[in-house]
């Protein structure tokens, strides 16, 4: 076993540590309702913590592949599902807050939100286009699915991220620093799988090239 | 000049004084003990203002609680979370402070702090706080109509507006290192709105001066509009011909407009004024039209277009 490869044992340890601090956001949040202490508007700030982590992991998620290639940890790749559900599940916590606490099943409301508040609109987009993604996340419908369909299937968390930064952006009265802070990340990490495209092209382009010079 | 009525409280809402001061008393105490866990010392030397009487322009409903009223703030100069005005305004010397008084009056002048909390009888207003951003709270004010101010200092024929400037010091407000506004901040109302009885020169909260962070020593509280029109730590009242045009008109010009009235029926453009949520509550409540002060402000905008003069 080395660091880029570890058993099968050790990363049923790794798993379970990151499936542990996964939960630690949601413990903070019950254990300062238990005490009263979310302050004086407590909706609001179960509102906005769970939709910082639901990003959070969403730019988590879409950090493993990038990872991978500069570490050469090919296991990260195997904690990719688990952390991309911890982002569907504080989503989930997100909009039903949202959705029971905050509206209280106001459809009224809620209907009228979705509709004519661009950033509730985005936001919900969003999170619609995460469901998909949280149903085919186990092994059989990858295989039902076939490994290229399942990858295209995939390739919604861009659309995703992008609009959950957008919902961010759009919502804060005045102050961007932190909705910007994860568009940074974002377009850092969506612009490293630009740059790997590039130099996977690069390669396969100049591979077939010395074929050709061989063959010729 | 019209006369101003003060709408009638019915005998059986009003509470009991005896009752309403144990009230206060626990909600003190309650108040104090928490927050004296976990607050510098020097933060919680708030100093009781004597002789306060209670005024007829009070509501009767419930007071949000003192530790919420001072722990959930919006104050740019010290931070753009609600909770970091409490941590933050450890650095505000609000002694010695002047007010200027200046622009179109017959009797410029700078007022000191302490002249000012003798100015005229100090009351107590129990308001509504209507937060753009959907949250309301009732607060215990403390302070007496700006119009005795405004009296004394004897506007011109040309004063048609008045400009409040709040103080400008990165050193003292550290949240104004940041240009999240166009500092100082600067907030206006119209000549007949400043000199409107609800419109309260404020000096207190809860029977006692200003938290740091409610905006002391000295601000305006204008009840029927959204909060940001209440300019806070104010240095200067300018007495002008033209609008002024306030930090957050500049900031965002087709979300905050010079009236900023509470209205249902105007939304924000990206969210909706139908409801708020009142600090303390589960459900949202219905949005009052001049946030329940129609009968005492509407006649100030007859024949305009609110949907226009947001």
């Amino acid at each position: 076993m080395t660091i880029k490869n570890l058993d099968n044992r050790v990363l049923g340890w790794v798993k379970a540590a990151v499936f542990l601090i996964a939960l630690l956001p949601l413990a903070k949040l019950a254990a300062a309702a238990y005490a009263d202490d979310l302050g004086a508007n407590p909706i609001e700030k179960i509102t906005h913590v769970t939709g910082y982590w639901a990003l959070t992991f969403l730019l988590i998620t879409l950090a493993v592949t990038p990872l991978r290639r500069l570490s050469g940890w090919l296991w990260l790749m195997r904690l990719r599902r688990m952390l991309g559900l911890f982002a569907f599940f504080y989503a989930v916590l997100h909009f039903s807050t949202y959705l029971v606490l905050d509206q209280f099943f106001d459809w009224d409301a809620i209907d009228k939100d979705i509709v004519k508040r661009p950033y509730i609109t985005i936001g919900f987009s969003a999170f619609i286009l995460l469901i998909p993604l949280a149903l085919t996340s186990n092994d059989a419908m990858i295989q039902r699915l076939g490994g290229k369909r399942w990858r295209a299937l995939h390739s919604l968390i861009y659309p995703c991220a992008i609009a959950g930064v957008v919902h961010f952006c759009w919502l804060v009265k005045k102050d961007l620093t932190r909705p910007f802070m994860f568009a940074a990340l974002l377009g850092l990490l969506l612009g490293l799988r630009m740059a790997y495209r590039f130099i996977n092209s690069r390669k396969r382009k100049q591979a077939v090239h010395e074929i050709k010079q061989k063959t010729a | 000049m019209k006369t101003y009525k003060p709408q009638a409280i019915p005998a059986s809402e009003i509470t009991p004084q005896a009752l309403f001061n144990a009230r206060r008393k626990f909600m003190q105490m309650a108040g104090g003990v928490s927050l004296a866990a976990i607050w510098p010392q020097a933060l919680w030397a708030a100093d009781k203002l004597a002789e306060v009487k209670k005024s007829a322009y009070s509501s009767a409903e419930e007071l949000t609680p003192l530790k919420d009223v001072s722990r959930y703030n919006n104050f740019y100069e010290f931070g753009t979370s609600k909770d970091e005005p409490a941590i933050n305004v450890g650095s505000l010397r609000t002694r010695p402070w002047t007010v200027t008084i200046e622009g179109e009056v017959k009797k410029p002048k700078v007022f000191d702090i302490d002249d000012l909390l003798k100015m005229a009888p100090l009351e107590e207003r129990v308001y509504r706080l209507r937060c753009v951003e959907a949250w309301s709270m009732v607060v215990p004010w403390v302070g007496y109509s700006l119009a005795e101010l405004i009296k004394r200092v004897e506007p011109t024929g040309n004063a048609k507006f008045v400009e409040f400037v709040s103080l400008h010091d990165p050193e003292q407000m550290p949240g104004q290192k940041a240009a999240v506004l166009e500092w100082p901040y600067r907030e206006g109302l119209r000549l007949d709105e400043a000199m409107h009885p609800l419109t309260l020169l404020t000096l207190g909260l809860y029977g006692e001066v200003l938290p740091n962070q409610n905006g002391a020593p000295v601000r305006i509280v204008t009840p029927w509009k959204y909060g940001f029109k209440s300019a806070k730590s104010i240095v200067k009242i300018r007495f002008v011909e033209q609008q002024p045009v306030t930090s957050w008109m500049k900031a965002g010009p087709g979300e905050y407009g010079f009236y900023a009235n509470v209205n249902p029926e105007v939304d924000h453009p990206r969210w909706s004024q139908a409801k708020e949520r009142r600090i303390g509550e589960f459900l949202k409540r219905k949005t009052l039209m001049f946030n329940g002060y129609a009968d005492e402000v509407a006649a100030l905008y007859t024949g305009m277009d609110l949907k226009r003069n947001f």
